[in-house]
C-alpha cells in the first residue's frame, strides 16, 4: 500500500500494519529527557519499575536547556535528580553547558533520516528537519519508552503543502513559517503531519529548515517533513559520515489535504501578541516603538541565524535604551561565534550574550519582559505570559536585528 | 478494581466574556513555566488556570468530581504533564474540549484522566455548575444538545488499567 512519509517511518518501526488513523506500537531508537519532565520520569521509573534495567541505554540522554544553570535550588534540585539517575544507571548527560537538546541530536548526528526520537519537549518535531520522526512527550510517556524502548501512537494523517514561487533578502525561512501559520492557523495540522514541497526550499539553509519545522508545534502539528535539499544532505554527511538515506513519500500516497501557498516575493512577518498565528507583514506595524530583543531559542538559535544578526549590527551600537539579548542554540554554535569573531561585534554593539539554551522561552533563563515592555523575540511563542508581563513579537533574526538598531520596526 | 463508565458532577464552562468556550487554552495559561519544578501532584492543583484571563481563581472554586467544558486546541503548547495533573490535583473528573492538543491529549490519556472529545454542544442550554452525566462507553449524555465521542480502544484500557504503566507490557 502506498504511503506517506510519516506512515513510512512508522512502519519501519512496528510490527503492525500501519495505516493513518490506526493507533500502532511503534518502536522509538533515542529516548531523552531534558530538566523540565526529567524529574519526573525518574520518579515514575522508579515507582513503577524499580530496580529493572533499561534496555538500549547507549540510546537514552538526559538534556539539560530550559534552565540552565538553574536559577533556584528547585531547578538546580531537578538536574541533581537527573544526573545521580544517570549515573547510577549508565546513562549519558548533555549537562547545563550544552545547549538544547534536539540540537544537539541533530549536530552529533544521532538524529538521521527515518529514525524515531522522542524527549520532554514539544519542540522535538524539530527533527523533521533532518528527515527523522521527532515527537515531544510527557514525563509519563518518555518514562515507559525509557523502560520499553517504544509507544503507542495513533498514525497521523498527512497535509501536503505546496510553496508557490520564491523569496530573497530580508526574507527568511521564520518569514515563510510564519506565512504559512497566518494561512492554515494554529489549528491547522491539529493531529496531523505535513510534508512541504516547492522551488523556494532549494534556496533555504540547513538553519532554516530548523526553523520551518520547529513551528509545526505553533500549528498544532505532529511532525512536518520539508523535501530535503542540498544543504541538509550536506550537514548530514558532515554529521553522521554516511550518505543520507531519506524517507520520501510513494507517488500515490494519500494525504488528508493538498494546500498550495503562494509565497513569491513574500515579504518579512511578523507575529503579534497574543497567538503565533496572529500574523501581519512587518511593514503594517512599522513605526513600532520596542523595549527588547531576543535573538536565539530552539526555533533560531543557529549560527547563521546570529551571523545575520552581526552582519546588521557590526560596527554599529543597538538604541538608546533597548535591551538586546542573544542565546546560542549550542555550545557548538557558540565556539562558532568565538571563531568568527561573532561575540566582539555583538558586544561592540551592545548586546548581552548569555551561555547556550533555551533562552527566553523557559521561565527566562535571560530574564523575562516587565509589564508594558514590547519584545522582539525570534522565538515560536508569544502568548500572554509566556515570556514575561510584556508583550511578545514573533520575527526573524534580521527584523529583530534591525529593530534593536532603531529601536522601533 | 474496575473503574465506572459512567460518570456524573457538576460543570464548569470555561467561557469568556463574551460567553464562548476559550480556544487555544496553552499549558502555560493551565500551569504556568514558572511552576514547573514542582514535581509533587499535590501541590500542582493550586495553580490551575492561574495565567487564564477571568480564571485565575479557579483553583480555589473548583470542587472534587467537577467537569471542566473548554473550547478547541486546549492543551496546546508545551509536553509537561503537569497541565494534566493539575487537574487530578483538584480531583477533577473529566475534561471536555472541542478538541484536544496533540501531545496534551496523550499525556491525558496515558494518567488515566478522561478526556473528551465534543462532537456537538449547544452551549445556550447548559447553565455554569450543572450536572451532567456522561456515558465513557457509547459517548451518549443525558442532554441532548451535548454529544462527545465515545472512549478509543487504548483511552479505555489504559483508563481501566489505571495508567498506561499499569496497562503497558514490557
Amino acid at each position: 500500500m502506498s504511503k506517506t512519509i510519516v506512515e513510512k517511518i512508522i512502519q519501519l518501526h512496528s510490527d503492525e500494519e500501519v495505516k493513518a488513523g490506526k493507533i500502532v506500537w511503534m518502536k522509538i531508537d533515542i529516548r531523552t529527557a531534558r530538566d523540565f519532565g526529567g524529574p519526573n520520569v525518574v520518579k515514575n521509573i522508579e515507582k513503577y519499575y524499580p530496580n529493572e534495567q533499561l534496555p538500549d541505554k547507549q540510546n537514552i540522554f538526559f538534556t539539560f536547556d530550559t534552565v540552565a544553570p538553574a536559577k533556584t535550588i528547585p531547578y538546580a534540585n531537578s538536574q541533581q535528580i537527573c544526573r545521580e539517575f544517570a549515573k547510577k544507571n549508565g546513562i549519558k548527560v548533555f549537562d547545563v553547558d550544552a545547549g538544547i537538546g534536539t540540537h544537539i541530536l541533530m549536530e552529533t548526528g544521532l538524529a538521521r533520516p527515518g529514525r524515531t526520537l522522542v524527549g520532554t519537549d514539544s519542540h522535538f518535531n524539530i527533527l523533521g528537519a533532518v528527515g527523522a520522526f521527532g515527537q515531544g512527550m510527557g514525563d509519563q510517556d518518555i518514562a515507559f519508552a525509557f523502560r520499553t524502548g517504544k509507544t503507542w501512537f495513533e498514525v497521523p494523517e498527512t497535509i501536503k503543502i505546496n510553496l508557490k514561487g520564491k523569496f530573497s533578502y530580508p526574507t527568511t525561512g521564520k518569514d515563510l513559517v510564519l506565512y504559512i501559520l497566518k494561512k492554515i492557523g494554529s489549528k491547522g495540522a491539529l493531529g496531523k503531519c505535513i510534508e512541504y514541497y516547492g522551488e523556494c526550499l532549494k534556496d533555504l539553509s540547513f538553519a532554516e529548515y530548523i526553523t520551518l519545522c520547529s513551528m509545526m508545534t505553533e500549528m498544532g502539528g505532529i511532525v512536518s517533513f520539508p523535501e530535503p535539499n542540498q544543504n541538509v544532505k550536506n550537514f548530514l554527511i558532515e554529521r553522521t559520515g554516511e550518505n543520507p538515506e531519506f524517507i520520501y513519500a510513494d507517488k500515490d500516497a494519500k494525504y488528508c489535504d493538498e494546500i498550495v501557498i503562494d509565497v513569491n516575493d513574500l515579504q518579512p512577518q511578523i507575529a503579534c501578541p497574543p497567538k503565533p498565528d496572529n500574523v501581519k507583514d512587518v511593514e503594517i506595524l512599522k513605526g513600532l516603538k520596542i523595549g527588547s530583543v531576543f535573538v536565539g531559542s530552539c526555533t533560531n538559535g543557529r549560527i547563521e541565524d546570529i551571523r545575520d544578526v552581526a552582519e546588521i549590527l557590526k560596527g554599529k551600537k543597538v538604541a538608546k535604551e533597548i535591551m538586546l539579548r542573544i542565546v546560542p542554540a549550542t555550545k557548538e554554535v557558540y565556539g562558532q561565534m568565538l571563531k568568527e569573531n561573532l561575540v566582539q561585534i555583538l558586544y561592540d554593539a551592545g548586546a548581552i550574550i548569555s551561555n547556550p539554551g533555551c533562552g527566553g522561552c523557559a521561565s527566562g533563563q535571560i530574564g523575562m519582559t516587565g509589564k508594558g515592555e514590547v519584545q522582539i523575540s525570534t522565538s515560536n511563542r508569544n502568548f500572554t505570559g509566556k515570556q514575561g508581563a510584556g508583550k511578545t513579537y514573533l520575527a526573524s533574526p534580521i527584523t529583530a536585528a534591525f529593530a534593536a538598531l532603531k529601536g522601533e520596526l | 478494581m474496575k473503574k465506572k463508565m459512567k460518570i456524573q458532577g457538576k460543570i464548569w464552562l470555561i467561557i469568556d466574556k463574551d460567553k464562548n468556550l476559550i480556544n487555544d487554552i496553552d499549558t502555560d495559561m493551565i500551569f504556568h513555566n514558572k511552576y514547573l519544578a514542582i514535581t509533587d501532584i499535590e501541590k500542582m492543583g493550586q495553580y490551575t488556570f492561574d495565567n487564564l484571563e477571568g480564571w485565575k481563581d479557579f483553583s480555589s472554586k473548583a470542587k472534587t468530581g467537577d467537569l471542566v467544558i473548554v473550547g478547541k486546541n486546549f492543551g496546546s503548547g508545551s509536553s509537561r504533564q503537569q497541565a494534566v495533573d493539575c487537574f487530578a490535583s483538584l480531583g477533577i473528573q473529566a475534561i471536555l474540549a472541542e478538541s484536544f492538543g496533540a501531545i496534551y491529549k496523550r499525556n491525558a490519556i496515558n494518567s488515566g484522566l478522561p478526556i473528551l472529545q465534543i462532537k456537538e454542544i449547544d452551549l445556550q442550554r447548559f447553565n455554569q455548575r450543572e450536572e451532567i452525566e456522561i456515558n465513557l462507553v457509547d459517548g451518549s449524555t443525558n442532554s441532548k444538545y451535548l454529544v462527545i465521542e465515545p472512549f478509543s480502544k487504548v483511552q479505555k484500557d489504559i483508563y481501566q488499567a489505571g495508567n498506561l504503566f499499569k496497562f503497558g507490557k514490557i
